[in-house]
């Protein structure tokens, strides 16, 4: 279980929240909602421990995440706006590297089959510069499937994706509550899924 | 912890055999440089040998700075260095990856041109091999000081000049005992106590270069 109290957290002369604290128990997600450039996505970068918020604590588990920081890095998988993809390199690459970099085994045929699933048969040997957004939305997405993680934390997931890949998404999400996980995103469409917690920034 | 290491060094070579221009450009940099001196300063063979050290060192100084901007942004650029900060291996060890694939394809084809190029000037056998020597001792710390600039510089505009404004004063360690021990040998002189402080300076970079500019490369996220 997450657990954040007293949050507050300022950019320069201005306060983006203050005091903000909820609990994220399993099988739960939470949306954030706010205007554009209301900190939702800051606000995930301080629960994924890229940025030091001003004031108030993160717990994990019942620890202080400063404590469990790499329990905690474990735990979470955070997927930013950025595609965190490289041009040159194929899917399939990019995905194995990126398992490589967080020391996980990598299985070919499990990234194949996540690959499959988000719809990218055929592409998985062409480099990602030849892709079009959608497409390296998906293979961003891939990684859901195959980085296992017990607290998602995704910023605008939904971007980019066709109303297929969309029902997609929302059912792979489903299914990571399902088996015990939770989620945190920030999104104006939240098609299909279970109704969730929301914080509005 | 190796895994991780492995990855981020495997990676970047990749993508430097699928971006050939860019390591290229810094390798022909060098030899341009250290081409053009002996044709501009005329072909006298005292001078040539008197000037050898210190412009192939000058030249492997300039052409390391060439790759080093690009170390970091590209992933800044595209969200992967956010993700390498969330890795459970500590982001220290991904950064030694990285500056070990620097090494490898900024450095290591300088000091494998070196001795060619010191022919023209020329130097003598055995200061040839002095010369790969207090190179090979030199070039990774190059990669590992300048990691660091480019980690203290990443996301500035106009970070490139910024770069080397601070990093090149920091080379000079380097470029003195670097040249220093050519020098040396070339007035008959042993070079070992150059080499032994170039060697003494490599271990101090390449053991707390990953740990600062990991520390560097978390507040530029931020």
């Amino acid at each position: 279980m997450l657990a954040v109290a007293q949050l507050t957290c300022q950019r320069g002369a201005r306060t983006l929240f203050s005091g903000l604290s909820f609990t994220l128990p399993e099988r739960q997600w939470i949306q954030i909602q706010g205007a554009n450039g209301a900190g939702k996505t800051t606000l995930l970068r301080v629960l994924a421990g890229l940025v030091q918020p001003q004031e108030g604590t993160l717990t994990w588990q019942g620890l202080a995440v400063q404590e469990c920081r790499a329990e905690w890095q474990r735990a979470l998988l955070y997927l930013g706006h950025h595609a965190a993809l490289k041009e040159e390199l194929t899917p399939l690459e990019n995905l194995r590297f990126s398992l490589g970099l967080e020391a996980m085994p990598a299985d070919e045929a499990v990234l194949m089959n996540a690959l499959h699933r988000f719809g990218l048969q055929e592409r998985e040997h062409l480099p990602v510069r030849y892709l079009s957004a959608g497409q390296r939305r998906r293979v961003l997405l891939a990684r859901l499937l195959i980085r296992p993680a017990q607290v998602w934390i995704l910023d605008e997931p939904y971007t980019a994706l066709d109303v297929h890949a969309t029902q997609f998404l929302s059912a792979v999400i489903e299914d990571h509550l399902e088996q015990g996980g939770s989620a945190i995103l920030t999104s104006h469409q939240t098609l299909g899924l279970r109704p969730g917690m929301s914080i509005a920034l | 912890m190796m895994t991780g290491f492995w990855t981020s060094m495997r990676r970047d070579l990749v993508l430097a055999t699928r971006h050939k221009s860019e390591w290229l450009t810094a390798l022909f940099f060098f030899v341009m440089v250290t081409n053009l001196l002996p044709l501009g300063v005329g072909p006298e063979v005292s001078l040539l040998r008197k000037i050898a050290p210190g412009v192939l060192w000058i030249g492997a100084l300039l052409s390391t700075l060439l790759g080093l901007q690009r170390l970091f942004s590209s992933d800044h650029g595209d969200g992967t260095l956010e993700q390498m900060a969330l890795s459970p291996v500590p982001l220290a060890w991904l950064v030694a990856g990285k500056m070990v694939t620097h090494w490898l394809v900024c450095g290591l084809p300088v000091v494998l041109m070196a001795p060619l190029l010191g022919i023209q000037f020329d130097l003598p056998t055995r200061s040839l091999g002095i010369l790969v020597l207090s190179l090979l001792l030199g070039t990774p710390i190059l990669s590992a000081v300048g990691a660091l600039g480019a980690a203290l510089t990443l996301g500035l505009r106009g970070g490139g000049a910024l770069l080397s404004l601070l990093i090149l004063p920091l080379y000079i360690p380097a470029l003195i005992f670097g040249a220093g021990a050519v020098e040396a040998d070339l007035a008959g002189i042993s070079p070992q106590g150059h080499l032994s402080l170039l060697g003494a300076l490599l271990v101090l970079s390449v053991f707390f270069s990953p740990w600062v500019t990991s520390l560097a490369l978390r507040i530029a996220l931020e």
